[in-house]
C-alpha cells in the first residue's frame, strides 16, 4: 500500500478559529460507498482520462488549435468536487475546464465538437478549450483570464441568496490564481454577505512553471482564514475522500454556512498546455515520474477497489473499453459536425439588434451575414 | 549587419540597457526562470541575477503598479505582461497612475518605464486572447506607444523606449517572435530607432496603405500582389502610435492621393478613425477617393478556424480596400 493510501484514511483537515459553525466534512470510507457507485466513479474518471488523451491526440494533428489544457491527473478533484452538486447548482472555472465540463453533465461529443471548433460544440465552436459552457447544465465557463471567474462565482451566489432559493457555486482555479486582487475582493465580498460560494483552488502546485511556494509567503489557507471563511484541505487525487467532503460541505453551504474555502491538492501529470514541456526547468522528470507512480488518482481507487474485491481486473477492462468507445464516438461526433457557417461571425454579439442605429462597423467590405450594419 | 530573429532583437536590447544602466530591470510573470513565456528573457537571470530579473506572481494589477512607484523614485522599469490581454487588469495603473504621473504632479514626478508584451491574435486563441490592445493605450495622454514589425525596429525602438522619460507601451506580436531580419551589429555601437518616426516598407506611387505593428507584413504582402496588376504602393509603417509621424502620412498621401489604413484590432474608434481624421483634416485636398480602413471584423474573435479567418483582417481584404479607392474592379 503506498502513501497516498496512508494518506486518503485520514478525513480532511478544516483549519482556523473560523469554523463558523461548520464540521469538518468529510472523512467517508470504501464501505460509506455501494459497490454502483464505486464503479460509477471509476467509469467517470476513465471517461475524463480517455476524453483527455483523445484531445491530446487530436492536437497533435492539428484537429484541435489554439491553447488546449489537460486536465489528465486531476480526475478525482474534477468528479469529487462537482458529482455532489444537484444541476441547477452553479460550477465556473477557469481554461483547465473539459472534463469538470463533463463531471457537471455535458456530453462528451458536443464538448469535443467544440475543441474541434464546430458548429454542434456546446460554445457553436465559438470559445474553444479554454471557454466550455452548458447553462442547462450550470456549467458556467470556462474562462481564460486568471482569477477573474471569482467575483462572478461570488455574483451567482449572490443571486442565489437574493431569491432565496437553496442553490451553490462553486468556483474553480488554479494555485496562481489565488495572487489577483479578484481573489481577495471576492473572498472578502462573500464573507461579509455570507454568500453560498465554495471557492476551490486545484493546487497542483504550479503556475505554469512556477511553483506555488516561490510566489506566497504563507499557506493559501491562512489567507481565507484572514477573512473569515472556513478553509479546508483536501486529497484531490483520492475520489472517496474528495467526494465525501464535498458532499458534506455542499449540504453545510445550502443549509446557511456561508462561503467556505477549499483548497484541493493535487498534482498536473502533463504540461501546462500543448506547447509546454511537462518538466524541464521548473520540475524535474523525476518529480513527476514519482507523482505519476504514487498518485494517479484511478490507480488509487482501482487499488482499492481491487484489495476490497468491489472490482475483477476484467470488469475494469470491459469498463476501460466501454469508456473508450464513448470517447471515439465524442471523436466522430466531432469529426463529422459541419464548420460554424460564415453568417455566425456576428450572431451572439448582442443578445438584441436594434432597429434604430447601427450596431456593427465593418461590414463595408461584403463580410456575411452582417445583421445590424453592413452595406448601408 | 546579422540576421537575427524578432525574439533575439528583443533579447540583445533588454540585455545592452541592463548592461549599460544599474537602474534597469525586468519583472513579470515567468521572465526569470522559465526564460519568459515567449523565451524573450532568455539567460537574463544568468547574466543578471535575480535582483534584476524578477519572476512575479499573477497580479498583473499590483506588479504593475509595484513598476510605476519604483519609477516615480529613479528606477526604470520593464513591466513584462505575458501579453497585453491580461494588462487589462492592470490598466487602473497605467492609465490612472502611470500616464498621469507628471500633469498632476506639476512637472515633478515621471513615470520612465516600459510595458511590454505582445499583442493581437495568435492563432485560434478565442476571444480573451486575441485583442490588439494599443487602442486602450493610445488613447490617454502621457502615455506612448510603440508597435515594432520586424527586427531591426523590435531593438532600436525598444532601446529608445528603455531610454525614454516616459512611460512607453512597448507592443510586440506572438507571431512575429520567430520573424527573421538584418539588425546592426552590436560592435558597431548603439543602434537606437527614436520614437516618433515612421518608415516606408516599400515605395509606390499609386496607393498609401498606412498600417503597424504586425500587420505590416499583411500589407507588403498585398503590396507585392497589386504589383502583378501594375499598383505600385507605399506602404508606411508608423511605427509609433504617439508620438505620431503626422509629417510621413501626409508626405505619403500628397504623394500618391489615396489611402487605405490596415489595422489588427476593431473599427470603432480604432487607431485609423485618428488617422483618417486627421488625413481629411490637413490633406482632403489631396485626395482622390475617400480613406478606406481595413480592421478586424466588429465581434469578439472566434475560435473555429474558418470564422477566425473571416474575421482578421487578410491580404485579401486589404487588395479589395485598395481596389475600391483606385475605383478598379478587380
Ligand atoms: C490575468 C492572466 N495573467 C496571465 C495569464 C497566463 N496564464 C494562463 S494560465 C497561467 C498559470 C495559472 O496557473 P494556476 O492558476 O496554478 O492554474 P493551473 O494552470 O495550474 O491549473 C498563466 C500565467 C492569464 N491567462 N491571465
Ligand atoms: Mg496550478
Amino acid at each position: 500500500m503506498g502513501t497516498a493510501e496512508a494518506e486518503a484514511t485520514k478525513p480532511s483537515k478544516t483549519s482556523g478559529e473560523n469554523g463558523n459553525g461548520t464540521s469538518s466534512p468529510g472523512g467517508a470510507k470504501l464501505g460509506d460507498f455501494s459497490k454502483e457507485e464505486l464503479h460509477r466513479f471509476m467509469r467517470a474518471m476513465l471517461l475524463f482520462r480517455r476524453f483527455e488523451e483523445k484531445a491530446e491526440e487530436a492536437y497533435a494533428i492539428g484537429k484541435i488549435g489554439g491553447f488546449c489544457h489537460l486536465h489528465i491527473g486531476q480526475e478525482a478533484g474534477a468528479l469529487g468536487l462537482i458529482d455532489p452538486l444537484r444541476q441547477d447548482d452553479w460550477v465556473i472555472t477557469a481554461y483547465r475546464d473539459h472534463t469538470q465540463a463533463l463531471a457537471k453533465g455535458l456530453e462528451p461529443g458536443p464538448v469535443m465538437a467544440e475543441l474541434y471548433g464546430r458548429d454542434t460544440g456546446s460554445s457553436r465552436g465559438k470559445g474553444g478549450s479554454m471557454h466550455i459552457f452548458g447553462a442547462e447544465q450550470g456549467f458556467m465557463g470556462g474562462h481564460g483570464i486568471v482569477g477573474a471567474q471569482m467575483p462572478m462565482a461570488a455574483g451567482m451566489a449572490f443571486a442565489a441568496k437574493y431569491r432565496g432559493t437553496d442553490q451553490v457555486c462553486v468556483c474553480f482555479m488554479g494555485d496562481a490564481a489565488v495572487n489577483q486582487g479578484a481573489f481577495l475582493e471576492s473572498l472578502n465580498m462573500a464573507a461579509i454577505w455570507k454568500l453560498p460560494a465554495i471557492f476551490v483552488v486545484e493546487n497542483n502546485e504550479y503556475g505554469m512553471g512556477t511553483a506555488f511556494s516561490r510566489v506566497s509567503a504563507v499557506p493559501m489557507i491562512q489567507r481565507a482564514d484572514s477573512f473569515g471563511v472556513p478553509a479546508h484541505t483536501v486529497d484531490a487525487q483520492d475520489i472517496i475522500e474528495t467526494w465525501s467532503f464535498m458532499d458534506d460541505l455542499v449540504k453545510q453551504v445550502r443549509e446557511g454556512a456561508g462561503p467556505q474555502f477549499v483548497e484541493a491538492r493535487t498534482y498536473r501529470f502533463k504540461g501546462h498546455s500543448m506547447s509546454d514541456p511537462v518538466s524541464g526547468t521548473y520540475r524535474s522528470k523525476e518529480e513527476v515520474d514519482g507523482r505519476v507512480k504514487e498518485q494517479d488518482p484511478i490507480a488509487i481507487l482501482r487499488n482499492r477497489l481491487f484489495e476490497a474485491d468491489l472490482m475483477t481486473e476484467e470488469e475494469l477492462d470491459a469498463m476501460d473499453d466501454e469508456v473508450r468507445k464513448e470517447v471515439d464516438e465524442a471523436a466522430d461526433f466531432a469529426d463529422e459536425a459541419p464548420l460554424p457557417d460564415p453568417a455566425e461571425l456576428y450572431s451572439h454579439v448582442y443578445a438584441e439588434i436594434n432597429e434604430h442605429g447601427r450596431l456593427f462597423f465593418d461590414g463595408r467590405d461584403g463580410e456575411a451575414g452582417h445583421p445590424g450594419g453592413g452595406k448601408d | 549587419m546579422a540576421v537575427i530573429t524578432y525574439r533575439e532583437a528583443l533579447n540583445q536590447a533588454l540585455a545592452e540597457e541592463m548592461e549599460r544602466d544599474d537602474s534597469v530591470f525586468l519583472m513579470g510573470e515567468e521572465v526569470a526562470e522559465y526564460d519568459g513565456a515567449y523565451k524573450v528573457s532568455k539567460g537574463l537571470l544568468d547574466q543578471f541575477g535575480e535582483r534584476r530579473v524578477v519572476d512575479s506572481p499573477i497580479s498583473e494589477l499590483g506588479f504593475a503598479g509595484l513598476g510605476v512607484g519604483a519609477a516615480m523614485v529613479g528606477l526604470r522599469p520593464i513591466i513584462e505582461f505575458m501579453t497585453f490581454n491580461f494588462s487589462i487588469l492592470a490598466l487602473d495603473q497605467v492609465l490612472n497612475s502611470a500616464a498621469k504621473m507628471l500633469y498632476m504632479s506639476g512637472g515633478q514626478i515621471s513615470c520612465p518605464m516600459v510595458f511590454r508584451g505582445p499583442t493581437g491574435a495568435a492563432l485560434q486563441l478565442s476571444a480573451q486572447h486575441s485583442q490588439a490592445c494599443e487602442i486602450w493605450y493610445v488613447h490617454a495622454p502621457g502615455i506612448k506607444v510603440v508597435t515594432p514589425a520586424t527586427p531591426a525596429d523590435a531593438k532600436g525602438l525598444l532601446k529608445a523606449s528603455i531610454r525614454d522619460n516616459d512611460p512607453v507601451a512597448f507592443m510586440e506580436g506572438e507571431l512575429l517572435y520567430n520573424l527573421k531580419g538584418e539588425v546592426p551589429d552590436p560592435d558597431d555601437g548603439d543602434f537606437i530607432i527614436p520614437l516618433g518616426v515612421a518608415d516606408l516598407k516599400r515605395e509606390g506611387e499609386h496607393i498609401s496603405i498606412i498600417t503597424h505593428g504586425k500587420m505590416v507584413h499583411v500589407a507588403l504582402q498585398a503590396a507585392s500582389k497589386l504589383e502583378k496588376d501594375g499598383i505600385e504602393a507605399d506602404v508606411l509603417d508608423l511605427r509609433t502610435l504617439r508620438p505620431l509621424d503626422v509629417d510621413a502620412i501626409l508626405a505619403t498621401v500628397r504623394k500618391t492621393n489615396r489611402a487605405v489604413y490596415l489595422e489588427e484590432g476593431w473599427p470603432w474608434g480604432g487607431v485609423g478613425s485618428q488617422i483618417v481624421s486627421i488625413i481629411q483634416d490637413e490633406a482632403f485636398d489631396d485626395l482622390d477617393a475617400p480613406v478606406v480602413r481595413v480592421t478586424q471584423a466588429d465581434v469578439p474573435m472566434p475560435y473555429a478556424k474558418n470564422l477566425e479567418q473571416i474575421a482578421k483582417p487578410s491580404v485579401d481584404r486589404v487588395i479589395a480596400a485598395c481596389n475600391r479607392v483606385l475605383y478598379r474592379n478587380s
